[in-house]
């Protein structure tokens, strides 16, 4: 009893409070489909990572004898595809090329957009609406359809992938951050602190970019499983990453013909882009509850 | 009479308000309408107005966080509108604010002590001293540094916020605080607790008060003068004792008549105005009371009144009060 008692006090008498980041650790560390998404992530990431050295085989290097071996073959767990490669070593770094073409134009749209918005959200007037106006130029097509217009003008190739589908994912984060700032910008502390006499740049670096980046960052997070599916989607069309290279996307193309051969392999590419999608959705879904300010 | 701390004079604001497809202006907010005023050094001027009567928008005005459309600002005796940018934020530390509103005034990402500090930062305080600053005035508005210096202002109650958020504007040492509704966000206990915080600093730094009530007995529990606003425009300026002993414009009547009191001698006896102010988009010709005014004239419609005095200390913008001793040329 006493030791209940002595247990239910400590942690009240522990006065220093964890600052506003710990506690987001301290949240995400307790959300079990966040962490087992972070851990599918992790090993997805890292197996991408350590393809050079994972991976078994050579993934370019195929023979016509051993095609579209079933998976459980022996000394080709994954089996081989049309090629007669060795579909895990393809896996492997099919996803190198899947997440940089995947996360990258995010990142980049995170960095730009972010700044393009709060510009437009904190100057206002002629700023904003030259700003927002040509966002939603780009706003008004589908991502789909953007991303294959922008990638059928340049031509395919990863680098071209990469600016393509930047430009589709900055209107976006620009809209979240612009009328974030708007928001932030009209409360009370920002006013204290034109009061203060602080100038623009203190303002936004202080008060306005920490209230704004979480809800920016929440939303760009649920961007990184669309934009691995578009990049898949572009190089299965052909506009994206080019063959020999190997990319999930564009290995769901070339295996789609062996269906009816055998409808385990080609499914294997498609169920890792599902897997990295979902896993990404669960992860900015767990991220977005634990930065939620609670009063 | 001593040199003003704050002068106002002739201040005017209106508000655009736009609509349609080109955002076109459609009509004026007016906000704020010929207002003057002086302050004394050490003095408190209590403003008191209904909702919507421009009072926030003056206290923003009169530490030029939003540009006047017309009027002077005087601070010891300088033009604050005509202040470069640097004189400005010299300026600044000088004049400072207490906002209305406990939760949306403290940035939820800054720690207490980091929050009263920031002011410091910006004027070049060297960061252990800011903070050690921050904290020793943390500790006299009633905060605990230690125990609360670390916290982040959601951990916090309305009135040790409301705390944070004077400590905030003390720290720059200012000579003028303007008060923008200090207490109407918290419980009466503790707005006396809050009242009393202020009227101890006061004495204890020699500052001088702006404080923007629409609470009759907050405004008399601590203002010197007071001023009343109505849609917008000043309609009578006196002392406290006055201006609640006697009450010239008929709005103040019905505001003091309205508010309910302790005193059994001061209960209402006569009926408060009805209804809701008309709207500051398209305000009443002339007199902007005249639609409510129970000793409403024809003259009243044509004409907004001129401030005139009844006293020494007490004037009133009202036709009933005019023609006694009109001076014949």
């Amino acid at each position: 009893m006493a030791l209940a008692t002595a247990l239910i006090e400590a942690p009240a008498l522990a006065t220093a409070p964890m600052s506003y980041w710990r506690t987001v650790g301290w949240r995400l560390a307790r959300d079990r489909a966040t962490l087992i998404a972070g851990g599918v992530l992790a090993v997805i990431v890292l197996s991408a990572v350590l393809a050079p050295w994972l991976a078994p085989y050579d993934p370019a290097a195929g023979s016509i004898r051993l095609r579209l071996a079933p998976v459980g073959a022996p000394g080709h767990v994954l089996g081989t595809d049309e090629q007669g490669r060795d579909m895990l070593s393809r896996l492997l770094w099919g996803g190198r090329m899947t997440l940089v073409a995947g996360l990258t134009p995010v990142l980049v749209a995170f960095v730009l957009g972010t700044a393009l918005g709060v510009m437009a959200g904190y100057v206002g007037g002629l700023t904003n609406m030259l700003i927002m106006r040509t966002m939603d130029i780009f706003y008004a097509f589908p991502a789909v359809l953007l991303a294959i217009a922008i990638s059928g003008a340049l031509g395919p190739g990863l680098p071209n992938t990469l600016i393509s589908l930047s430009i589709v994912f900055v209107p976006r984060v620009v809209r979240v951050a612009e009328s974030a700032t708007v928001q932030v910008k009209g409360l009370e502390y920002i006013a204290a602190a034109r009061a203060s006499g602080a100038g623009v740049r203190a303002i936004v670096r202080h008060h306005l970019l920490a209230n704004v980046l979480g809800p920016i960052l929440v939303s760009s997070s649920t961007q990184f499983s669309l934009a691995i599916i578009l990049a898949a989607g572009l190089s299965f069309l052909g506009l994206g990453v080019t063959p020999p290279a190997a990319e999930w996307g564009l290995m769901l193309n070339t295996l789609r013909q062996s269906i009816y051969v055998n409808a385990l392999v080609p499914a294997l590419p498609g169920l890792a882009i599902f897997v990295t999608s979902m896993a990404f959705n669960l992860l900015s879904d767990g991220l977005r509850d634990a930065m939620e300010i609670r009063g | 009479m001593r040199a003003p701390l704050l002068e106002a004079r002739g201040l005017r604001k209106h508000f655009p308000l736009r609509g349609g497809v080109l955002q076109r202006t459609r009509a004026w907010v007016r906000a704020v309408d010929d207002v003057s005023f002086e302050v004394a050094l050490g003095e408190t001027l209590g403003i008191v107005g209904e909702s919507g009567c421009g009072k926030s928008t003056l206290a923003r005005l009169l530490l030029r966080l939003i540009e006047p459309d017309a009027g002077v600002v005087r601070f010891d005796g300088e033009d604050v509108l005509a202040a470069s940018p640097s004189r400005m934020k010299r300026l600044r530390r000088d004049m400072q604010l207490v906002f209305q509103d406990p939760y949306a005034s403290l940035n939820p990402r800054l720690t207490i002590e980091d929050t009263v500090a920031f002011s410091l930062l910006v004027h070049g305080t060297p960061r252990a001293e800011a903070e050690e600053r921050a904290r020793a005035l943390l500790g006299r508005v009633g905060l605990d540094p230690r125990l609360h210096g670390r916290r982040y202002a959601h951990e916090l109650s309305g009135g040790q916020r409301q705390r944070v958020n004077i400590a905030r504007a003390l720290v720059l040492d200012p000579k003028l605080l303007v008060l923008d509704e200090p207490v109407s966000a918290l419980d009466k206990s503790v707005q006396a607790q809050v009242l009393n915080l202020l009227r101890d600093l006061k004495a204890e730094r020699a500052l001088t008060y702006v404080l923007i009530s629409h609470d009759l007995n907050v405004i008399e529990y601590v203002s010197d003068r007071v001023l009343v606003m109505y849609l917008g425009e000043v309609v009578e300026t006196g002392t406290a004792e006055a201006l609640s002993q006697s009450p010239k414009h008929p709005y103040t009547q019905a505001l003091f008549a309205s508010a309910p009191s302790m005193d059994p001698d001061r209960r209402m006896d006569r009926l408060p105005i009805t209804g809701d102010p008309p709207n500051a988009i398209d305000p009443p010709s002339g007199c902007r009371f005249r639609t409510r005014c129970p000793f409403v004239m024809p003259r009243c419609a044509e004409m907004t009144p001129p401030r005139v005095p009844v006293s020494a200390t007490h004037e009133v913008a009202c036709y009933l009060y005019e023609a006694e001793p009109a001076p014949v040329a």
